[in-house]
C-alpha cells in the first residue's frame, strides 16, 4: 500500500484529473489527497523550490554553469601568471587588490585560485552539474515515470548544492581567501591551520562547503538509483533502458558508495584541525615551534581521499558516456553497436574504479610490490575503455551522419577520451609515474580525459536536449563555431603540456625563474596562456547562446526534432510536472531501433512487428 | 485500492532508497574503521579498556531494538496505545543509551584518554561519536512519529514510516554492535 503523505513518488498530480494515474508500475493509482493539495504552482513553488525533476535539471544545470565560468575564470587568472612571470598587470591589481600587489599575482593567490579551479570544476561542475543535471533531466523522462522516487529529496539535494556553492563562494571573500591547499586537501598542509593563509578560515569553508556537497550527492545519488530500479514504465526492463539511464545509475551507485569515504576523511580532518586530534599529524614544526600532534599518518587521508577521488573521476566521466553513447546513435542514425559490451564495460570500470585509488599514490613510498598490483589493475581499466571506443567508432562508421552541434560534440569526445586515454597508460605504469608524477604530463593527462572529455559531453547533451529542456532550439552556427574553437583550443592548451611533463617541468610551481633547465618553455608557457584565454572566450559564445536561446531561441515545431527513439519525445513539447498528460507509455523495443527494415527510425513506443523480437 | 495488495509484492520505492543510505552509512563506518586498521598498524598505539559501560549499553540499545518491534507490531495490529507506549519506551532507551554513552567517554577521560591524545583514543571518540550523531537522527525520527502519534488521529497509511523508522533503528543497533566488536577486538 502506497501512503501518499509518505509516498512522494507519484504524488503531486499533473493534469487536473487526480481520480486514476497509471503509475511506473502500471498499476491503478488510488486519487492523490495527501497533504500535498496544491496544485497551483506559483512562482516560488515553480522556479524557486520546485519538485519538478527537470526544474531541478536546469537550476543544477545553471548553477553548475555559474561555477564553469568562475573556475574557469580563475584558470585564466593563474594562467597570466605562468604565461608572463612577474609582469605587472595593473588591471589584476585594480581588481583583486591586495592579491596582486602590483599587478603581479601573488604566490598565496596563485595556491588559492589552483586549489579552488580544481574543487569548482571537480566537484561543482563535473559532478554536481552532470551528473546532477542529466540524471534529474533524463532518468524519468527516459524510464518513463512522473518524476522521481521522492521529488523532495530531490529538490533538498539542489539546495544543498546551492549552499555548498554560497559556502565556497563566501570563502573567496574571507580576509585570508578562499583555501590554497590544493583540491586534494592533503594534510598536514590542511591540517594545520598556521600553514598558510587559506589553511585557516578557507579551509573550514572548503571543509564545510564539502560536507554540504556530499549530503546533496547522496540524497540526488539514492533517488536517481531507486527511481531507476523501481519506477520505469511497462515494458522498460533493464535491457532496454538507453545507455544514459545504465551510465547515469551506474554514476550513482559509485557516488553512494565513495562519496561517504570522503565525508569520514574529512571528519578526521575536521578533528585534526579543530579539536587537536592526531590522526593525520605527526611532528609538525612550524614557524619554529613545534606542534603536540603525535602519532597520526598523513598516508592515511591519501587512501581514504583516494578511495572517493578515484571513483569520482568515473564519477565524472560515465554520465559523458551515456549522453554521447546515446547522440551518437541518433546523429548517425545506426544502432549502438555492442550495447550489451557497453553496459558490462561500464559495471566493469565501475568495479575497478574501487581498486585502483593507490595509483595516485606510487610517490608516496607505496611498496613495490603493493603497487604492482595496482598497477596490473590500473591498466585493466584501459579493456573496458578501448571496448567502448571500439564500440563508439563502430556505432558511427558507415553511419548517415547528422553533423548537429551535439554530433560534434560527441565525436569531440572520443577523439579526446582517445588521446587522455592512452596517457592514463602511461602513467598507469608505476615505474614510469614515478617519473612523471607531479609534472605537466599528469596535468595534460588528467586535464584531456576528465576535465575536457566530460564537457565535451556536457555540451553535447546540453545542444542534444536543450529542446525538452526548453521547448526551443539553440543557434547552430554558434554551435559549431563554439565546437571548433574549444575542440582546436583544448588540444593547443593541453598537447604542448606532455612535451613539458616529459621534459621534467614540475607541477603546482608558481614560477620557474629559479630553473634555468625550465627557461626553454617560456615561450610555450606563453601559447597555452593566450590559448587559454581563446578557450576561455569561446565558451561566452556558449552562455550567450544558451540563455539567449531560452526567450528568442527558434520554437520547436515537433516533438522529436532529432528523431530520436527514446521516450523521453512523446511528451509534449513543454511537458508540465508529471511529463505525460495522459497515461505513461508502454515500450516496446530498445531505443537503437535506426535504420532497421528501411524504417529511419522506430521509437520505443512502437508495438513489435510481426517476426520481431524485442531485443537487439 | 487496487493497488494495495500489487504493491505487497514490490519493494517500496522509500524503503529501497533507505536501503541505500544504509549502504552509504556502512561505506562511512567501513572507511573509519579501516583507517583505524591502517593506523594501527603503523605503531605508536596506546593500549587501553574499553568503557564497561559500553557493555550495559549495548543490552540498552538491544532491549530497544525489541521494543521497537513491538512498536511496529502494534502499529500493524492498529493497537494504538500500545503503539505509544511501545515508542516511548523505545526512546526512552534510545536516550539512556546516549546518556550512557557520554558516561562511557567521561571514563574514558578521567583514565586519562582524551580525544586529543594518542590516536588510539581519538578513533574511539570519534567514531563512537559519529555513531552517536546517527542515533540522535533515529531519536528525533521517533519524536517526531511519537508527537505526531499523540496529536494527530490513528491513521495506518502511515505503517511505510513507521516500518523506516524500525529498519533504520534496527540498523544504528547492529552498527553499534559491530563498533564494539571492533573496538574490543582492536584494543586489548
Amino acid at each position: 500500500m502506497i501512503d501518499p503523505a509518505i509516498s512522494p513518488a507519484t504524488h503531486k498530480v499533473f493534469t487536473g484529473d487526480s481520480t486514476h494515474h497509471q503509475d511506473s508500475m502500471g498499476e491503478i493509482h488510488e486519487p492523490h489527497n495527501g497533504h500535498h493539495e496544491h496544485h497551483k504552482e506559483n512562482f516560488i513553488t515553480k522556479y524557486v523550490f520546485s519538485q519538478d525533476h527537470k526544474m531541478i535539471a536546469k537550476q543544477f544545470l545553471i548553477t553548475g554553469m555559474f561555477w564553469a565560468l568562475v573556475g574557469g575564470l580563475l584558470s585564466v587568472v593563474f594562467r597570466v601568471q605562468l604565461g608572463f612571470p612577474n609582469q605587472a598587470f595593473p588591471i589584476l591589481e585594480t581588481i583583486f587588490g591586495k592579491w596582486a600587489p602590483g599587478g603581479i599575482i601573488s604566490p598565496d593567490f596563485y595556491y588559492m585560485l589552483v586549489t579552488m579551479h580544481g574543487t569548482l570544476l571537480v566537484f561543482f561542475v563535473l559532478t554536481a552539474g552532470l551528473s546532477g543535471t542529466f540524471a534529474n533531466l533524463l532518468l524519468p523522462l527516459q524510464i518513463g515515470a512522473r518524476d522521481m522516487a521522492s521529488p523532495f529529496l530531490n529538490m533538498l539535494s539542489y539546495w544543498f548544492f546551492f549552499m555548498a556553492s554560497v559556502v565556497m563562494m563566501a570563502s573567496f571573500f574571507l580576509p585570508d581567501g578562499a583555501s590554497d591547499v590544493g583540491w586534494t586537501a592533503y594534510p598536514p598542509l590542511s591540517g594545520v591551520k598556521e600553514s598558510s593563509p587559506g589553511a585557516s578560515a578557507g579551509m573550514d569553508y572548503w571543509l564545510v562547503g564539502m560536507a554540504l556537497f556530499i549530503f546533496s550527492s547522496l540524497l540526488g545519488g539514492l533517488n536517481y538509483i531507486t527511481t531507476v530500479l523501481n519506477l520505469r514504465t511497462k515494458g522498460m526492463s533493464m535491457a532496454k533502458m538507453p545507455l544514459t539511464v545504465w551510465a547515469l545509475l551506474i554514476t550513482a551507485v559509485l557516488g553512494l558508495l565513495s562519496f561517504p569515504v570522503l565525508l569520514g576523511a574529512a571528519i578526521l580532518l575536521i578533528f585534526d584541525r579543530n579539536i587537536g586530534t592526531s590522526f593525520y599529524l605527526d611532528n609538525i614544526y612550524i614557524n619554529g615551534h613545534a606542534l603536540p600532534n603525535d602519532g597520526g599518518n598523513a598516508i592515511l587521508y591519501q587512501h581514504l581521499f583516494w578511495f572517493l577521488g578515484h571513483p569520482e573521476v568515473y564519477i565524472i566521466i560515465l554520465p559523458a558516456f551515456g549522453l554521447v553513447s546515446e547522440v551518437l546513435a541518433t546523429n548517425a542514425r545506426k544502432p549502438i553497436f555492442g550495447y550489451r559490451a557497453m553496459i558490462l564495460s561500464m559495471l566493469a570500470i565501475a568495479v575497478l574504479a574501487f581498486v585502483v585509488w593507490a595509483h595516485h599514490m606510487f610517490v608516496t613510498g607505496l611498496n613495490p610490490f603493493v603497487a604492482s598490483v595496482f598497477v596490473f589493475l590500473t591498466l585493466l581499466v584501459a579493456v573496458p575503455s578501448a571496448i567502448k571506443v571500439f564500440n563508439w567508432i563502430a556505432t558511427i562508421w558507415q553511419g548517415n551522419i547528422r553533423f548537429t552541434p551535439a554530433m560534434l560534440y560527441a565525436i569531440g569526445f572520443v577523439s579526446m577520451f582517445i588521446s587522455g586515454g592512452l596517457t592514463g597508460i602511461f602513467l598507469g605504469n608505476s615505474s614510469i609515474d614515478i617519473v612523471l608524477h607531479d609534472t605537466y604530463f599528469v596535468i595534460a593527462h588528467f586535464h584531456i580525459v576528465m576535465g575536457v572529455s566530460a564537457f565535451f559531453g556536457m555540451f553535447a547533451g546540453v545542444y542534444h536536449w536543450f529542446p525538452k529542456m526548453y521547448g526551443r532550439l539553440m543557434n547552430n552556427t554558434l554551435g559549431y563555431i563554439h565546437f571548433w574553437i574549444t575542440m582546436v583550443g583544448a588540444y593547443m592548451i593541453f598537447w604542448p603540456m606532455h612535451y613539458m611533463g616529459l621534459a621534467g617541468v614540475p607541477r603546482r610551481y608558481y614560477s620557474f625563474d629559479a630553473f634555468q633547465s625550465f627557461n626553454m618553455f617560456g615561450g610555450l608557457n606563453q601559447f597555452i596562456t593566450l590559448a587559454a584565454m581563446l578557450v576561455f572566450f569561446a565558451q561566452l559564445l556558449f552562455l550567450v547562446n544558451f540563455f539567449f536561446s531560452i526567450f528568442y531561441g527558434r520554437k520547436l515545431k515537433t516533438q522529436n526534432p532529432w528523431e530520436s527513439n527514446t521516450i523521453e519525445w512523446t511528451t509534449p513539447i513543454n511537458a508540465g510536472h508529471g511529463n505525460w498528460p495522459g497515461e505513461l507509455p508502454t515500450v516496446h523495443r530498445w531505443p537503437y531501433d535506426y535504420s532497421k527494415n528501411g524504417e529511419e527510425y522506430i521509437p520505443q513506443t512502437t508495438p513489435l512487428r510481426e517476426g520481431e523480437t524485442g531485443g537487439h | 485500492m487496487m493497488s494495495a495488495a500489487a504493491n505487497n509484492n514490490r519493494f517500496h520505492p522509500l524503503k529501497f532508497g533507505l536501503w541505500l543510505g544504509i549502504a552509504s552509512i556502512i561505506m562511512l563506518f567501513a572507511a573509519l574503521t579501516s583507517a583505524y586498521i591502517v593506523r594501527k598498524a603503523q605503531g605508536n598505539w596506546v593500549e587501553f579498556r574499553m568503557p564497561p559501560i559500553f557493555w550495559l549499553n549495548t543490552v540498552v540499545i538491544l532491549a530497544s531494538s525489541l521494543t521497537m518491534h513491538w512498536a511496529v507490531i502494534s502499529f500493524r495490529k492498529m493497537k494504538e496505545n500500545t503503539f505509544r507506549i511501545a515508542l516511548s519506551v523505545t526512546l526512552v532507551l534510545g536516550i539512556i543509551f546516549m546518556l550512557c554513552q557520554y558516561l562511557g567517554w567521561l571514563d574514558l577521560g578521567n583514565r586519562g584518554i582524551y580525544i586529543d591524545g594518542n590516536p588510539s583514543g581519538s578513533f574511539v571518540y570519534v567514531i563512537s561519536g559519529v555513531h552517536a550523531v546517527h542515533i540522535l537522527g533515529g531519536l528525533i525520527i521517533m519524536a517526531v512519529i511519537l508527537i505526531r502519534s499523540f496529536i494527530k488521529a490513528f491513521n495506518p497509511n502511515k505503517i511505510t514510516g513507521v516500518e523506516m523508522m524500525a529498519t533504520y533503528w534496527h540498523f544504528v543497533d547492529v552498527l553499534w554492535i559491530y563498533l564494539l566488536i571492533f573496538f574490543q577486538i582492536n584494543l586489548s
